[in-house]
C-alpha cells in the first residue's frame, strides 16, 4: 500500500500545481493594475480590464476571428479527413506507404509549415501557386493582404487534416469485416456504405476530432507570429495573439489576463462535454 | 471491380501527391540555388547541390538550436516518463475507487489553453531568471506532454494481462521487485514508444518556445521563425533549414502513428 502512495502522487502534485497556480495567478492579474512599463499604474482594478477588454474593437474582432478559424479548419479538416480515410479503407495498390505520405504533414512543426506556404507556394510574385494560376491565365492572388485569414485557414487545415485522417483510419479498422462484406454482397454502393454504414460507425470519432481541434486551435500562434503577425489591421488576430500582443508587446498584463481568463473559460465549456464522452469510454470497457 | 480498384488508386495517388507537395517542394528548393530557388516559372530539373546546408550551418549556427531541441525534448520525455511510468503502474494495476476520477482530471490539465496562463508563466520565470534557459522548457514540457504520457502507458500496462502479474507475486516479495523485475521488461517496447510520441510532440511544440526563448536556449521550432524577417528571404537556405529541422521527426511520426492517435486523442479513440 505504501508504494500505491509513492507512485501516483508525484504526478498528482506536480500537476495540480501545475494547474492551479498559474490559473490563480492568472485570475488575480486580471483583477488588477499592472503595466511593466509603467510602475505608476497599480491597484485594485475590479472588473476593469474585462470592461476594457470587452468593449475593445479588436477584441470584438479577435473573438469574430478566432471562431472563424475554429470553425472553418474543423470543417475542412473532417469533411476531407472522412472522405480520405473512406478512400484508403478502399484496397488501394501501395495504400500502406500512401497513408505515412498523407500523415506527414502532421508532423511538419508549424513554423516551417507557415513559412514554407508564406514562401514558397503563397508568395505573390515567385510563389508556386502563382504559377499555377498564370497558368490558367488567372492574375495572381496576394495571399496574404486579399484574404489573410483564409490563408492561415490553409495552412493550418493542411498541418492538421493529417490528424483527423489518422483518427478515422483508426476508427473504422475497429468496424467487422463482416458488416463491411454483407453490405458489399447486398450491392451497397459507396454512397449509401459510405452515409449509412460509415459516418454512423465514426460518429464518435467526429466528435473527438471536433472537441481536440478546438481546444488545440485555440492557441493558434506560431501560423500568425510568422506569416501575418496579426494583421493587415487586426484581420488575423485571434484570441492568442491577443493576449501576446497585450503582455508582450503593450506591456498591459492585467488586460492581457483578462485575455487569458476569456480563453479558460471557452475550453473549459469545450473541455466539460470532451471529458464526460472519455469517462463514458472507460466505463464501457469495464 | 478490377478497374475500379485501378481508378481509385489513382485517385488516392493524386491526393496524396498533393498533400505532399510542400514537402516535396521544400525539399528540392533546398538542393537548388537561390537563384534556381526564386525562378518563375520553377524549375524542376536542376543540378541538385548541397550547398544550403552548409551555409546554414556557418551562418546561423544551426547545431546549436538542433542541440537545443534535441536536449530539451529527450531530458523534458525521460522526466515525464520517471513521473509517468509509477503513476500509469498503479493506476492500472491497483484501481480504487478514485482511479477513474484521477484519471479523467489528470487529462483535464491538458485542456487548459497555454495561451491562459501564459502571462503568470512568463513573469514568474522572468523573476526566476528561467527566460531562455533549457530548464525552463524542459520543465514546461514534461508538464504539458504528462498527461498524455500518463495515459498512452496506462492503456498499455491495462494490456498486460493480470494472471502474470498475480504468477509474479508468487515469485517475488515486494512489489518495486515485481516492477522492477517483471513489469518494466514487459513494457519496455510501450514505454520505448511512448517516449517517441512525447519527443515529436516537444520537438513541434511552438507556443511556449516563441514566448520563452530567444537565442541561448532557442530550439528549432524558433530558430525557423526567425527567417520570417523579410531582409532575410533566401529560399534554399530557408528550405534547408527546414528540411533538417522536419525530416528527422517525420520518421519517428511514422513510426509512432499508432501511438500518436492514442495520445491525442486521450483515449476517446481506440
Amino acid at each position: 500500500m505504501k508504494l500505491r502512495v509513492l507512485s501516483d502522487y508525484p504526478a498528482i502534485v506536480v500537476l495540480f500545481i501545475w494547474m492551479l497556480g498559474p490559473l490563480i495567478a492568472t485570475i488575480y492579474y486580471s483583477f488588477i493594475r499592472y503595466n511593466l512599463l509603467n510602475p505608476r499604474i497599480k491597484g485594485f482594478a475590479g472588473i476593469e480590464n474585462y470592461e476594457f477588454l470587452l468593449t475593445d474593437f479588436v477584441f470584438t474582432d479577435s473573438i469574430y476571428n478566432s471562431i472563424q478559424l475554429l470553425g472553418s479548419i474543423i470543417v475542412i479538416t473532417v469533411v476531407l479527413g472522412l472522405l480520405i480515410s473512406y478512400l484508403l479503407d478502399q484496397d488501394l495498390y501501395g495504400g500502406r506507404l500512401l497513408q505515412l505520405v498523407i500523415i506527414s504533414p502532421f508532423f511538419v512543426m508549424p513554423t516551417v509549415s507557415a513559412l514554407i506556404w508564406k514562401n514558397l507556394l503563397m508568395h505573390p510574385v515567385n510563389g508556386y501557386f502563382t504559377y499555377l494560376l498564370g497558368l490558367f491565365g488567372l492574375p495572381p492572388i496576394d495571399w496574404f493582404s486579399d484574404i489573410p485569414l483564409g490563408s492561415i485557414i490553409i495552412i493550418v487545415s493542411w498541418n492538421w487534416l493529417p490528424f483527423a485522417v489518422l483518427v478515422f483510419v483508426t476508427a473504422q479498422q475497429s468496424m467487422s469485416q463482416e458488416i463491411k462484406e454483407a453490405s458489399k454482397m447486398d450491392g451497397a454502393g459507396h454512397v449509401a456504405f459510405f452515409s449509412q454504414i460509415y459516418l454512423p460507425h465514426l460518429g464518435k470519432a467526429i466528435g473527438a476530432v471536433v472537441m481536440i481541434q478546438m481546444i488545440f486551435h485555440l492557441n493558434i500562434f506560431a501560423e500568425i507570429f510568422t506569416t501575418t503577425t496579426g494583421g493587415p489591421g487586426t484581420q488575423t488576430t485571434n484570441l492568442a495573439f491577443l493576449v501576446y500582443r497585450k503582455a508582450l508587446l503593450d506591456f498591459d498584463i492585467g488586460g492581457a489576463s483578462a485575455g487569458g481568463i476569456i480563453s479558460i473559460v471557452f475550453a473549459n465549456i469545450v473541455a466539460i462535454f470532451l471529458l464526460r464522452m472519455i469517462a463514458k469510454n472507460m466505463n464501457s470497457d469495464q | 471491380m478490377k478497374s475500379n480498384r485501378v481508378l481509385l488508386s489513382i485517385l488516392g495517388w493524386v491526393i496524396g501527391f498533393i498533400i505532399f507537395f510542400p514537402i516535396l517542394w521544400m525539399v528540392m528548393a533546398s538542393l537548388k540555388t537561390e537563384i534556381e530557388a526564386v525562378a518563375t516559372p520553377p524549375s524542376f530539373f536542376f543540378i541538385p547541390t548541397l550547398e544550403n546546408y552548409f551555409v546554414v550551418q556557418n551562418r546561423s549556427d544551426y547545431l546549436n538550436y538542433a542541440w537545443n531541441s534535441i536536449v530539451i525534448s529527450v531530458f523534458a520525455t525521460l522526466l515525464a516518463i520517471l513521473i509517468a511510468v509509477p503513476a500509469s503502474y498503479s493506476f492500472a494495476f491497483r484501481p480504487t475507487k478514485r482511479t477513474q476520477f484521477k484519471l479523467v482530471w489528470i487529462l483535464s490539465t491538458k485542456m487548459m489553453p497555454p495561451v491562459g496562463v501564459l502571462i503568470p508563466m512568463y513573469l514568474f520565470y522572468k523573476n526566476m531568471g528561467l527566460l531562455d534557459t533549457h530548464l525552463g522548457l524542459i520543465l514546461i514540457y514534461t508538464l504539458m506532454n504528462l498527461p498524455i504520457v500518463i495515459w498512452v502507458l496506462y492503456t498499455y500496462f491495462k494490456d498486460i494481462p493480470q494472471e502474470i502479474l498475480e504468477a509474479a507475486q508468487m515469485e517475488c516479495d515486494g512489489l518495486l521487485n515485481i516492477f522492477l523485475y517483471i513489469l518494466l521488461p514487459l513494457s519496455k517496447s510501450a514505454i520505448f514508444s511512448t517516449s517517441l510520441l512525447s519527443i515529436v510532440l516537444i520537438w513541434n511544440e511552438s507556443f511556449w518556445s516563441l514566448n520563452l526563448t530567444a537565442f541561448e536556449a532557442a530550439p528549432l521550432t524558433t530558430f525557423i521563425s526567425s527567417y520570417s524577417s523579410p531582409e532575410g528571404l533566401f529560399w534554399a537556405k530557408l528550405s534547408a533549414a527546414s528540411t533538417l529541422a522536419i525530416l528527422p521527426i517525420m520518421f519517428l511520426g511514422w513510426v509512432t502513428q499508432k501511438q500518436m492517435v492514442k495520445g491525442l486523442t486521450l483515449g476517446a479513440v481506440k
